[in-house]
């Protein structure tokens, strides 16, 4: 029963036989409310016995039937949901048919943190049985919504708590291949990667996972998240990023692309301010970037770094004071 | 170059709940009391708090009070710290915090923390570090911090970071930057700021400003003024607010008025609401846009507000 449903076919609480015993409890703003609020009709008599109801702390089917009422009409409240669970657990209601509820009003509701809270209590009652159709559930909103946050903590609890590694990371992959740029994804990689029991844990994952973060940057250079997956393959380590050839030979090729390479660069240069040591192909790659743009004039081997900044001072120059900054963070040596 | 609409942003906010048969604020009547503080910090920060009459406003906060201690979203509505916070901050906007059983309060917060440090929202369990932020905040502004555990709750905080220096709600959720605000603002309070890469994070922060001079709240997102506040107030925390282009931002947030009717819209063009008002002139305050009051970015509430509570014998 969605809201249409309850408009449609909706009897008056006053015509209800079944609540003739009620006194509706209207809602109490105090004597000089700070702001008036008109309501609608069937939303003011559904509230008003459900407050009659929630003040008798009434735990019968009828009342259950109310809040379900009351959240089609406006789910956020959170005293009706408080309420409901009550109920539940007084009426010891079967959860299964429960889930089914929140399955229907979920697709309207994706953000409402009401009924997200609600599921994983749900789930936490019904245990591991519940963690397949947890992990279907998420997935059906990721296909309206491939990045809701609430979807992704809903996800990662449930892996935490009840299991059902298996699919993982091949899920992640599905989601990449709709869209590469999703964040939540490339997070939720680094989840499984890093936590999955069934994996092997970062060390044994890290050369398969730089490989295919590679293919990734490839596919679009300028898209931000894989360019952080690939630090935290090696927990911000730039240097020895940039030593692994495969690593300075896509900062290379993204380079000679001659756009989208900011990621890139920023890259190169956390290595440089690091001591690293860049081999004939990067440093070609760099010089060709610079003398494409209209920047001073500079032949010198040890101002690598510097010329970097000036290179991402211009062409990301929202950030310009930023990249100002890393110049000032450049040692003597580096420079 | 655009303006900020003053008096029509202050117009649109004591008129906001007053439509008729608007559906919108009748879904609101649970959560009034967080409307409440982003209406009337708005109001304050325009300096056009005394339109409202505040012995109206703080004996309806009172009744929104369980016997609990916390505070429900508006009179009858079960406790929750979200409320809780808002009661706090509006009271100490009109100084009344004393009217307030102050140990009662800090109790009832105090009984919300867990084992490994973390916060409930309230007693049905849900865990997440915006309440971690509410919890600290309320108990600092009621001088009640050391009811909690504050060295568990902080490594509670810090088990939550990312990689990428950033935070999510739980610990391996996505960094966001409305969690890094709550985050940063609690090691804020509690002294700890110098436990964050402050570098690393900025950077973070300061990738979420788009071509248009927006802030989103994570890559690939697109940007909302409500991230004005919750990436700027962390910016400014770690000293890191000059990493983004200010101007920009500023005319990306005048672009989100309704300059005919007042009040401010996620983005460009959409509909305006109390919330994306108060983060949008919230945020103007942090860029020192002229008129407005500066604004504590850790506690969100005027600077004078909080000078009162913290250096006042």
């Amino acid at each position: 029963m969605d809201s249409e449903d309850v408009k449609e076919n909706r009897v008056p609480f006053s015509n209800r036989s079944e609540w003739s015993d009620i006194k509706p409890v209207p809602q109490d703003d105090g004597p000089n409310p700070v702001v008036v609020i008109d309501y609608k009709d069937e939303f003011v008599e559904t509230m008003d016995y459900f407050r009659a109801v929630y003040m008798a702390d009434e735990r019968t089917p009828r009342s259950l039937d109310l809040t379900r009422e009351a959240i089609s009409l406006n789910p956020g409240n959170y005293t009706v949901w408080q309420f409901r669970r009550l109920i539940l657990e007084h009426l010891n209601v079967n959860l299964h048919e429960e889930l089914q509820f929140m399955d229907q009003i979920a697709t309207k509701n994706p953000k409402n943190y009401q009924i997200w809270h609600h599921r994983r209590w749900i789930a936490e009652k019904l245990g591991v049985g519940a963690a397949h159709k947890e992990l279907e559930f998420t997935r059906r909103v990721f296909s309206q919504d491939a990045k809701n946050y609430h979807a992704w903590s809903h996800r990662q609890w449930v892996l935490l708590n009840l299991g059902c590694w298996e699919d993982e990371l091949s899920y992640c992959d599905e989601l990449f291949n709709d869209d590469i740029c999703n964040n939540s994804a490339w997070n939720q990689r680094f989840f499984v990667v890093t936590k999955s029991p069934l994996l092997g844990g970062l060390d044994v994952m890290r050369d398969s996972e730089i490989m295919f973060t590679i293919k990734a940057i490839l596919a679009k250079p300028g898209n931000e998240s894989p360019w952080r997956y690939l630090r935290g393959l090696y927990q911000n380590d730039a240097k020895s990023l940039l030593n692994d050839p495969r690593v300075a030979s896509v900062c290379t090729e993204v380079l000679l692309g001659g756009s989208q390479y900011v990621h890139a660069l920023n890259l190169v240069l956390d290595a440089l301010i690091h001591q690293f040591q860049p081999g004939e192909d990067l440093k070609g790659a760099i010089e060709a970037v610079y003398s494409s743009l209209d920047l001073p004039d500079s032949t010198s081997d040890s101002e690598l770094a510097k010329r970097v900044c000036f290179i991402l001072e211009k062409v990301d120059p929202i950030r310009a004071s930023y990249w100002h900054w890393r110049k000032t963070t450049i040692p003597s040596q580096a420079l | 170059m655009g303006e900020l609409e003053v008096e029509k942003h202050a117009k649109y906010i004591l008129a906001v709940e007053k439509k008729k048969d608007d559906f919108q604020s009748v879904v609101m009547e649970h959560l009034r009391l967080n409307g409440a503080y982003w209406g009337l910090t708005t109001l304050d920060i325009i300096g056009k708090l005394d339109a409202v009459n505040s012995d109206d406003v703080v004996s309806w906060i009172m009744q929104c009070q369980d016997e609990s201690g916390g505070f429900g979203g508006n009179i009858g509505h079960d406790p929750h710290v979200l409320y809780t916070l808002s009661a706090i901050q509006v009271l100490a906007l009109f100084n009344k915090l004393d009217i307030l059983d102050t140990e009662k309060v800090a109790n009832y917060i105090a009984s919300l923390q867990a084992d490994d440090g973390s916060f409930a929202g309230d007693i049905w369990g849900e865990i997440d570090t915006r309440f971690s932020y509410i919890a600290i905040c309320s108990l600092a502004l009621l001088h009640q911090l050391d009811k909690i555990n504050v060295e568990k709750a902080v490594k509670y905080i810090l088990s939550c970071q990312n990689v990428d220096g950033g935070f999510g709600c739980i610990p391996g959720g996505e960094s966001h930057a409305g969690q890094i605000f709550c985050c940063v603002g609690a090691l804020a309070i509690t002294g700890h700021l110098h436990l964050l890469d402050k570098d690393l994070l900025g950077w973070w922060l300061s990738e979420r400003q788009v071509k248009c001079g927006g802030l989103n709240g994570r890559p690939e997102k697109l940007p909302d003024v409500c991230y004005s506040w919750w990436v700027l107030s962390s910016l400014i925390m770690i000293d890191r607010i000059h990493w983004i282009d200010k101007p920009k931002l500023v005319q990306f947030i005048l672009d989100c008025q309704d300059k005919e009717n007042g009040g401010i819209s996620d983005r460009p063009d959409d509909a305006v609401d109390v919330y994306h008002t108060y983060f949008g002139i919230a945020g103007l305050s942090l860029l020192e846009y002229p008129g407005l009051k500066p604004i504590d970015p850790a506690y969100a509430l005027p600077v004078d507000v909080v000078n009162r509570i913290f250096l006042s014998s």
